[in-house]
């Protein structure tokens, strides 16, 4: 395998006009041309502009990354794209929500892996907690694969959040 | 929702001063604001506002279609022939559903199309309304860029920036969907425009960077066996792109191939020109894109038809990408220079650094690369035996050719070999003059396509080279030559099947012809006088320039019944999965060079 076959994984953010159809439309260019999302995740951050961000996490060829971002490039009511794998150090971010149900020794050692990775209870009855960690992915990952070795779990993640360290603005509006 | 009392409606407003009025009719003040002389439509219960506008305006024109489909293709003709912006009109619903493959055509082909959609009123989308469609969601895919306008008081700028977005950097369709309560609210209209904060959003870069200009140029200097490989995006950059081109061709003295979409940037009669590349393309062409060790692409996406297998597309080249659109870069095929920006822009800067350097082309090396061309050129692979009474296609056409040479023609075609063998006999001396369907391949295309350049160009010829399946997926738009008196010649290039398909079933699927056949064809002469036109038909070569001529000489549209040879494949052919250097040039190579198992599963 050379490495332009290589399968990269990428963080890449986008700032947009926050208005009807612009997440149909960077999701639709996805599966529409068979690009991989692995997360996705939007929300307004200039609420005067009426901008939002949206944080994507893919995959793929060093060739089909450069696609991905020219692509997201050309809609119109997208103003600008990054790609946080490729500029240098990013700090990525994700949070979960992690309801565990049991009893007994599972919950004690439950509680405690809990406290190990610095999650935060949130709620809790006598057979169940619920956790909030943040982190990168491998983290959240790690936490849920040992809860789920405890009991009967339900999780809600949020997805890959991003944003690239030092004194550098890589988003901004047209 | 600005609403505004009747009396402040009717009252004479002054220069310059923001005038209420119903939405209707702000959107018709707009297109004129945007220069709109012609729009193709159909009315229906969600747009009748805007036909009640039309009705009281005597600058737009509309052009009544007969289907919805035959609308955005008819806007792609007459934008495509003028280079100006293709208006379209259709109801909501069924109207914008069939409009999908005429939009999908002009993304595909890059072409400035603004499609106005009906749409029930704001308060019953998303309710199942009688004729509701999700429009925005259906055309989202098969759109440059589309607008639900759920704001009256946006009306105006959502237009003037479609129309901005439509025909700036890479052109294509923009939609816009019209609920009926915003066509009949009042809303205000600035009379001087807002086109100062619509076009502030979408800004493409056109104008080339400097550095790579300079790269181009030294990499050119070093060319030995160059070859320059145009596309549409010249023909879109607009007429002085071409003006340029021709420059470049005097200046380098190399040899030029067009796509398909790019036939008429460079005279075919200029003999730099080596013909069309690309699956149907000429020998000489396609071997030249194979053996070249600089490739310069102007206007040009590596298309598959043009490319063939990639792993085998022009190997020892080095590659410049001359595109508008960065996403066209590096897409198909890794190119060692990109060069982003308007091909116009790209071509005066390439041709200023190159006499700023002193560029000269390798005297000796340039020879020898010709005398190699030249070689290829010998095959002759346009050659075809037209020894008996029995009219071939190509001959046709060639004839159909020399017989205009000397008007002012534009031409169309519908999809398949007659649509090949148009490109391949038919010699375009000017840009604008050649509407076909190229990327999405739509049968039907040509007729309406021909219809809507005739509006453009009321006193020149305009000729559908079509097939006769093909024709009849859109031959209702005969009813819409007649009731404008646009005398289109529609030159049916009959052999009685699906040509394309028959011969992809003859060289792939061991002759089996399933489903190929049109059967029940209609007598097209007595098809032609049932809508007051004139029907001619050629059996017989001994015809052929005759039923030409008369169909030249007679006023108003015509339908030529042209018999040609029923089994004649398309020839020379790049299989599907082979490279350039593995053309089968006619019916003795077909059993030589069986086509692989992994071309049969492409298309």
């Amino acid at each position: 395998m050379s490495t332009d076959d290589m399968i990269e994984r990428h963080i890449i953010s986008v700032l947009v006009d926050n208005e009807p159809g612009v997440l149909a439309r960077v999701i639709g260019l996805f599966s529409g041309r068979g690009y991989n999302i692995e997360s996705l995740t939007v929300a307004e951050v200039e609420w005067s502009k009426g901008l939002s961000r949206i944080s994507i996490v893919t995959s793929g060829t060093p060739m089909v990354i450069e696609q991905i971002k020219a692509q997201l490039a050309r809609l119109v009511p997208i103003h600008s794209v990054c790609d946080l794998t490729e500029v240098g150090a990013a700090i990525e971010r994700e949070l979960a929500l992690v309801k565990i149900i049991n009893d007994g020794e599972n919950r004690i050692e439950a509680l405690r892996i809990a406290d190990t990775f610095r999650a935060r209870t949130l709620d809790s009855t006598l057979d169940s907690f619920v956790f909030e960690i943040t982190g990168n992915s491998s983290k959240v990952a790690a936490f849920v694969d040992l809860m789920q070795s405890l009991g009967d779990v339900e999780i809600a993640r949020t997805g890959v959040s991003a944003i690239s360290r030092g004194n550098r603005i890589d988003l901004t509006a047209k | 929702m600005a609403n505004t009392t009747p009396a402040a409606r009717t009252s004479a407003p002054k220069a310059g001063q923001d005038m209420s009025m119903a939405g209707a009719e702000i959107l018709l003040k707009t297109l004129e604001d945007e220069g709109v002389e012609v729009i193709f439509g159909y009315p229906g219960g969600a747009v009748l506002p805007i036909y009640d506008a039309l009705f009281k305006n005597n600058k737009i024109r509309h052009i009544l279609v007969r289907h919805e489909q035959a609308a955005v293709h008819a806007a792609e003709g007459y934008a495509r022939s003028t280079g100006k912006v293709g208006v379209v009109l259709v109801t909501s619903g069924p109207g914008a559903t069939n409009a999908v493959t005429g939009l999908t055509d002009a993304l595909m082909d890059s072409v400035p199309v603004v499609c106005l959609t009906g749409q029930v009123p704001t308060h019953l989308i998303g309710n199942d309304a009688f004729q509701e469609a999700d429009t925005t969601g259906i055309t989202r895919a098969c759109t440059k860029h589309n607008y639900l306008v759920k704001d009256g008081a946006k009306l105006q700028h959502v237009v003037t920036e479609a129309f901005h977005v439509a025909r700036s950097g890479r052109p294509g369709p923009v939609l816009i969907d019209l609920p009926k309560d915003i066509l009949m609210g009042d809303f205000v209209y600035v009379p001087d425009g807002v086109t100062a904060q619509a076009t502030a959003r979408y800004q493409p870069q056109t104008t080339p960077a400097s550095d790579q200009i300079k790269a181009a140029v030294s990499m050119m200097k070093r060319a030995e066996r160059p070859v320059i490989y145009g596309g549409g995006g010249l023909i879109n950059s607009g007429s002085k792109a071409s003006a340029l081109l021709q420059q470049l061709v005097d200046i380098t003295g190399w040899p030029t191939t067009l796509t398909l979409m790019g036939l008429g940037a460079l005279p075919a009669s200029d003999k730099h020109f080596l013909g069309m590349l690309g699956m149907h393309g000429t020998y000489e062409a396609n071997l030249a894109m194979h053996d070249c060790d600089l490739m310069l692409n102007l206007g040009a996406r590596f298309d598959d038809r043009v490319t063939g297998r990639i792993s085998g597309f022009s190997p020892r080249s080095t590659k410049i990408h001359v595109d508008i659109d960065p996403s066209s870069v590096n897409k198909n095929v890794h190119v060692d220079l990109p060069i982003i920006g308007d091909v116009t822009a790209v071509l005066e800067a390439l041709i200023a650094e190159m006499k700023a350097q002193g560029f000269k082309p390798h005297k000796a090396s340039l020879d020898n690369w010709w005398a190699k061309i030249q070689g290829w050129q010998k095959k002759d692979c346009l050659a075809f035996d037209q020894s008996d009474a029995v009219i071939k296609p190509q001959y046709a056409i060639k004839r159909l050719c020399e017989l205009t040479a000397q008007k002012d023609v534009y031409v169309t075609t519908e999809v398949g070999q007659h649509q090949m063998w148009a490109a391949q006999y038919f010699d375009f001396e000017k840009p604008n003059r050649w509407m076909t369907s190229g990327g999405l391949g739509t049968m039907g295309y040509g007729l309406p396509a021909a219809l809507g350049v005739q509006v453009a160009n009321p006193d020149s010829l305009v000729i559908d080279i079509s097939g006769e399946a093909s024709f009849m997926m859109n031959m209702q738009e005969l009813s819409t030559l007649a009731q404008y008196s646009l005398p289109v010649k529609v030159f049916i290039i009959n052999n009685e099947w699906m040509g394309m398909v028959r011969q992809w079933q003859e060289l792939i699927h061991g002759g089996r012809y399933s489903e190929s056949y049109s059967a029940s064809l209609p007598d097209f002469v007595k098809l032609a006088d049932t809508f007051g036109m004139t029907g001619l038909v050629a059996h017989s070569t001994g015809d052929l320039d005759d039923v030409i001529i008369q169909m030249l000489e007679t006023p108003g549209p015509v339908i030529a019944d042209i018999r040609v040879a029923k089994e004649e494949n398309c020839f020379p052919m790049i299989p599907s999965g082979a490279a350039h250097n593995e053309m089968l040039l006619g019916p003795a190579d077909q059993a030589e060079k069986p086509i692989s198992e992994e071309g049969m599963v492409l298309v």
